[in-house]
């Protein structure tokens, strides 16, 4: 660990540093061009709604208008019973169930369509099909939905309360799951800690808005015998897996055959309510059928996640070193436990994670799920850490308020020091490399903190203030067999799959199980391959998710596709190299081991062949190879996981300087920059993208984006109007800077990266606005931090005054 | 979602659309349809009828006087903001529509349609309150004029009978020494108000006139404020108490962003 880590000084990159020193050709390293753009580029990509098929037929839902209701009757529209389905015309559809190990974890029905109750507005009650979305949507309207209305839990504290109303009758309370971490000594220290802080947190409820909202397209294919699905997934054989369950079919006919997916971030993780109505109209009625999501059913029935309260108090001395943490987390996860993340990984991985970046001694947790009418929890982008790593980054710079310091001193001499790892947190994280502090460090110096000390002296002439903040985390990725084995959710990741296979004009095809969803797959796992075979990228087709053409993959979750993808290719290359190195001795008469990978060829002792040549030999003039020659082929299928499967912990430090307008409350921000490493980068753009991408998620979270509901459970941001997410006239040029600490325990030394851009954003932004507002006396607490509660804050800090 | 089954009527004179929306209950007119569009498609508008109103000649009339510029309920915000429509208002009318929403609704959405839509947050709300401007309503039985206080009773509510179009707007031709002000807080580019201030100083027209708009209702002109703006009096104080006064009842921070919005349009003008 202790070269690699000594590696990481000479490796920072800057975006304008175009490629990595050690790369080689287009493989790991290398700044190339993704292979899927050219497509998106040009307006030709392919998704479920550009797929066209005689007699297709369009699906509408008719969902709940109410929150919790006991449904009376569904009457469907005279004339149109054909066409019509409520849940007692599907009795083929099973209920969605996903079970967990975890202790106190009570199991949810799902019924794709709503049976004798609707536990949240959006539910689906009905579907209706017809040639066109419009007329489908006539027919839903037509449907009487006759209800007698519940009361609504709406959020944690009523669904907590004594006597409230309950979502699942027979749980007797609203408790999805509670957890408990306790390392034995909080109240010891509570007694004598010198500094004691109190806060209390709240990040709103959200929606995920990739920009291709769900949508699926199923047939049955007479040829083939099966049940053809094009669904927008990133999991596309889990979701054979779970339709084969809820439809009591056999795998062998369930194909899954996603087509461009336009963004996942976890929303399409999961076996969809929608998913398996549509499949099993197309099985029943063995014709064509589709629904496309629009905005409106993704912002009611979607609006799914984030939604978290901490109470958190928090011990530390007099220089604010940190000395015990205890903690209650309650998140609201709404009305149903999806499959097969279940309501439980919100609150497990909250509780697990909150300690962060930093050295706790003693840490206390109490995490709450709480069932309530609401759309049922998905795991989006970042997965419980955009909610911890914003208690936690607000908590440290409470405790340095508190001591009088500069919060990024606090933070440097708390959080785990490179010389501690692998580092084993509180909670048993195992940390397997990094430079913590050094992060903090760079991020401390491009944001120039002490030059923004300074401007906050001489003042704004616009009357802004001025706020700097820092937020620093570890992203968990690729966490695999013993974490979600711990767990005990339905499908528990294993060795990940893939198959690369060289052609007779020596291209080479890469088969992979996970799905690409605008993360770049397709260019990266040919970057994998090209490192070892030396062919140029453009010569490595890739072929992503059919789970007719490629091996078991669980799919593109927890940051896992080019750890585990990328590993797996790596593994099958060199079992295929090793095959070509076996051929290429034969015909050129020189031993395996002397053979050598260079520029798409192989080259001996005296001689070299191209791959073409050894591939023709192979195939085509095989009259060319000796008797006995290893029969494997040009083929191989590897399966791969890294050597410690608990997660490599990729990590950053964001800054941020924003500027406060204290009498609109509006907050502009003047920088923004991002320090991360997540070990060796395979395309340094492609990671950028991800930070890129991921920052302005988390901006949204931080400043805009807010899922609302009145006191009966009724959505209010049901359009983009009251829905804000940022544009481009919102976001910073976030300027990014990378080192490589490599992963002792991954191929490559590989760390995801699909997460982390989006879990730092709302704890650099809220604690630069709170550092804006420090005048005042002034912090907000809660995420958004929008104009009003900024305004609020200023407000509240007054009165109190 | 997509709408509900409807009928539509290309018009292609003003007396034909008129006669269409009177001859049909529950007809609905519609130009650039940036409003009515996606409210038909979340079905919240089921219009039996649309008659649309692109093609009558008459909405896109320029007619000057030696007061005013009558501008044609047809023309594009894009339009106004280009300058294809000249402008009589100190560069008010130009900038307004340089802030609305962003190109692509500017190059459809009309003044006309905005203003019979009448969202409270829309911008030529608040610009024809401050410009006392005339609307032009053509009935059955001709045109009548009505200034925007009287034509907006609440959110969303006009005096428009149902067989009734807003052909035009009235705009006074401002003097060369007049100032405009106006700012809106928004969350987010292109984005309907939170609050919106605008002001119109003409002294030699002896006219001054300061607006509070954005407030979930037809906007408020500031008499008071007014007033002191045109004696040259200090306005801080008074503009702020108007304000408070105005928008009783609303919460502290919706009071605040108004305030500010007012108190920058007011400094726009020197004031």
């Amino acid at each position: 660990m202790s070269g690699d880590a000594q590696m990481s000084g000479d490796a920072q990159m800057s975006a304008d540093n175009p490629t990595h020193p050690a790369a080689k050709g287009e493989g790991i390293g290398a700044r190339v061009r993704r292979k899927e753009d050219a497509r998106h580029l040009m307006g030709r990509g392919r998704f479920v709604g550009d797929i066209r098929m005689p007699g297709l037929a369009d699906v509408a839902f008719l969902r709940s208008p109410v929150a919790h209701a006991r449904i009376l009757s569904v009457a469907k529209p005279q004339g149109h019973e054909d066409v019509v389905f409520a849940a007692e015309d599907a009795p083929g559809v099973g209920a969605i169930v996903t079970r967990s190990t975890l202790p106190t974890y009570k199991l949810s029905a799902y019924p794709p369509l709503a049976k004798d109750k609707v536990r949240f507005v959006g539910e689906i009650v009905a579907m209706a099909y017809a040639p066109t979305r419009a007329e489908a949507e006539d027919l839903c309207e037509a449907v009487a939905f006759d209800y007698e209305e519940l009361p609504a839990i709406v959020d944690c504290d009523s669904g907590r309360a004594a006597g409230a109303a309950l979502v699942h009758e027979a749980w007797g309370d609203n408790l999805f799951l509670q957890t408990s971490f306790d390392s034995g000594g909080v109240d010891e220290v509570a007694r004598t800690a010198p500094i004691r802080v109190e806060k209390r947190f709240r990040t709103a409820r959200q929606c995920m808005h990739p920009m291709e909202g769900k949508g699926v397209l199923a047939y049955w294919d007479f040829q083939a015998n099966q049940l053809v699905v094009h669904t927008s997934t990133q999991v596309p054989h889990m979701i054979r897996t779970g339709l084969s369950e809820t439809l009591n079919l056999p795998q062998a006919q369930i194909r899954i055959a996603p087509p461009d997916v336009g963004g996942g971030f976890g929303y399409k993780c999961l076996l969809q309510p929608e998913e398996v109505l549509v499949a099993w109209l197309a099985l029943t009625l063995k014709r064509p059928f589709r629904w496309i999501e629009d905005r409106r059913e993704h912002l009611t029935a979607g609006a799914n996640a984030r939604e978290h309260e901490y109470v958190i108090t928090a011990y530390a001395d007099e220089r604010g070193k940190l000395l015990a943490l205890d903690a209650e987390v309650c998140v609201n996860v709404g009305a149903y436990s999806v499959w097969p993340f279940s309501a439980c990984l919100e609150a497990a991985q909250a509780g697990g994670n909150l300690p962060g970046p930093y050295i706790w001694p003693q840490y206390r947790c109490k995490t709450y799920s709480v069932a309530t009418n609401k759309p049922p929890f998905a795991p989006y982008r970042g997965v419980a850490r955009p909610g911890v790593c914003f208690a936690m980054e607000l908590t440290i710079d409470a405790i340095a308020a508190a001591v009088g310091r500069e919060a990024a001193d606090v933070r440097m001499e708390n959080l785990v020091p490179a010389s501690a790892m692998p580092y084993t947190n509180i909670t048993k994280k195992y940390y397997d490399s990094g430079d913590y502090q050094a992060s903090l460090a760079t991020a401390r110096e491009m944001i120039a903190l002490d030059a923004v000390r300074v401007r906050q002296q001489t003042g704004e002439v616009d009357g802004r203030l001025i706020g700097v903040g820092f937020s620093t985390y570890t992203e968990q990725s690729a966490h695999g067999t013993k974490v979600f084995a711990s767990w005990g959710t339905p499908l528990v990741p294993g060795y990940e799959q893939a198959t690369i296979r060289l052609n007779p004009d020596g291209s080479a095809d890469v088969k992979a199980g996970i799905h690409t969803i605008g993360q770049g797959l397709e260019t990266t796992l040919a970057q994998v391959a090209s490192e070892i075979l030396t062919l140029p990228v453009s010569k490595i087709r890739v072929v992503l998710g059919d789970t007719a053409a490629t091996p078991f993959s669980t799919g593109a979750y927890a940051s896992r596709g080019i750890v585990m993808a990328g590993g797996a290719v790596s593994k099958a290359a060199e079992k295929l190299a090793e095959r070509v190195r076996l051929l290429a001795a034969h015909l050129m008469q020189c031993a395996p081991e002397e053979i050598r990978f260079e520029n798409g060829a192989v080259e001996g002792r005296n001689a070299s062949l191209t791959l073409e040549e050894v591939a023709r030999a192979w195939y085509l003039t095989p009259e060319v190879l000796p008797d006995g020659v290893e029969t494997g082929g040009l083929e191989v299928t590897e399966g791969y996981k890294p050597d410690v499967d608990t997660g490599l912990f990729s990590y950053a430090t964001h800054a941020a300087v924003v500027a406060v307008d204290p009498a609109t409350g509006a907050t502009e921000i003047l920088d923004y920059v991002v320090v991360e490493d997540c070990g060796r980068m395979v395309n340094p753009m492609i990671v950028e993208g991800q930070a890129y991408g991921g920052v302005a998620q988390g901006i949204g979270s931080a400043l805009f984006e807010e899922s609302t509901y009145d006191a009966q459970g009724q959505p209010l941001a049901s359009t983009l109007i009251d829905y804000l997410l940022p544009g481009p006239t919102e976001l910073p040029k976030v300027r990014i800077s990378h080192t490589e600490t490599l992963s002792p325990f991954s191929a490559h030394g590989i760390k995801g990266v699909g997460e982390g851009g989006a879990i730092a954003p709302a704890g650099a932004l809220v604690n630069a606005i709170n550092d804006a507002l420090k005048g005042f006396g002034a912090t907000v607490n809660e995420i958004p931090a929008t104009p009003e509660r900024v305004l609020d804050a200023i407000a509240a800090a007054r009165s109190a005054a | 979602m997509k709408p509900a089954a409807y009928d539509l009527t290309l018009a292609t004179s003003l007396p034909d659309a008129v006669a269409a929306l009177g001859a049909h209950e529950g007809a609905k007119a519609v130009s650039g349809g940036c409003s009515l569009g996606p409210m038909l498609n979340l079905r919240l508008a089921r219009p039996s009828l649309l008659v649309d109103l692109r093609r009558v000649e008459a909405l896109r009339a320029l007619k000057r006087s030696d007061t005013h510029l009558e501008i044609g309920a047809g023309w594009t915000h894009g339009e106004i903001e280009d300058g294809v429509v000249p402008d009589v208002t100190a560069g008010l009318m130009a900038r307004v529509a340089h802030g609305i929403a962003y190109r692509a609704v500017r190059n459809r959405g009309t003044i006309g349609g905005s203003l019979a839509h009448a969202d409270p947050a829309a911008d030529w709300v608040s610009t024809m309150a401050v410009l006392d401007a005339r609307l032009v309503i053509t009935g059955a039985g001709g045109t009548r004029l009505s200034r925007l206080g009287d034509f907006m009773i609440a959110a969303y509510t006009t005096s428009l009978a149902d067989d009734e179009i807003l052909s035009a707007v009235q705009v006074p031709v401002l003097s060369a020494t007049a100032r405009a002000g106006y700012h809106k807080v928004c969350r987010k580019t292109g984005e309907f108000a939170q609050a919106i201030g605008a002001v119109v100083l003409d002294r030699e027209a002896g006219l001054a006139r300061v607006v509070c708009g954005a407030i979930e209702a037809p906007p408020v002109v500031l008499e008071a404020t007014s007033a002191a703006l045109l004696k040259g009096e200090p306005v801080e104080r008074v503009a702020d108490e108007e304000v408070e006064a105005a928008l009783a009842g609303h919460p502290a921070s919706f009071r605040a962003m108004h305030r500010a919005a007012v108190a920058r349009a007011l400094n726009e003008v020197g004031a």
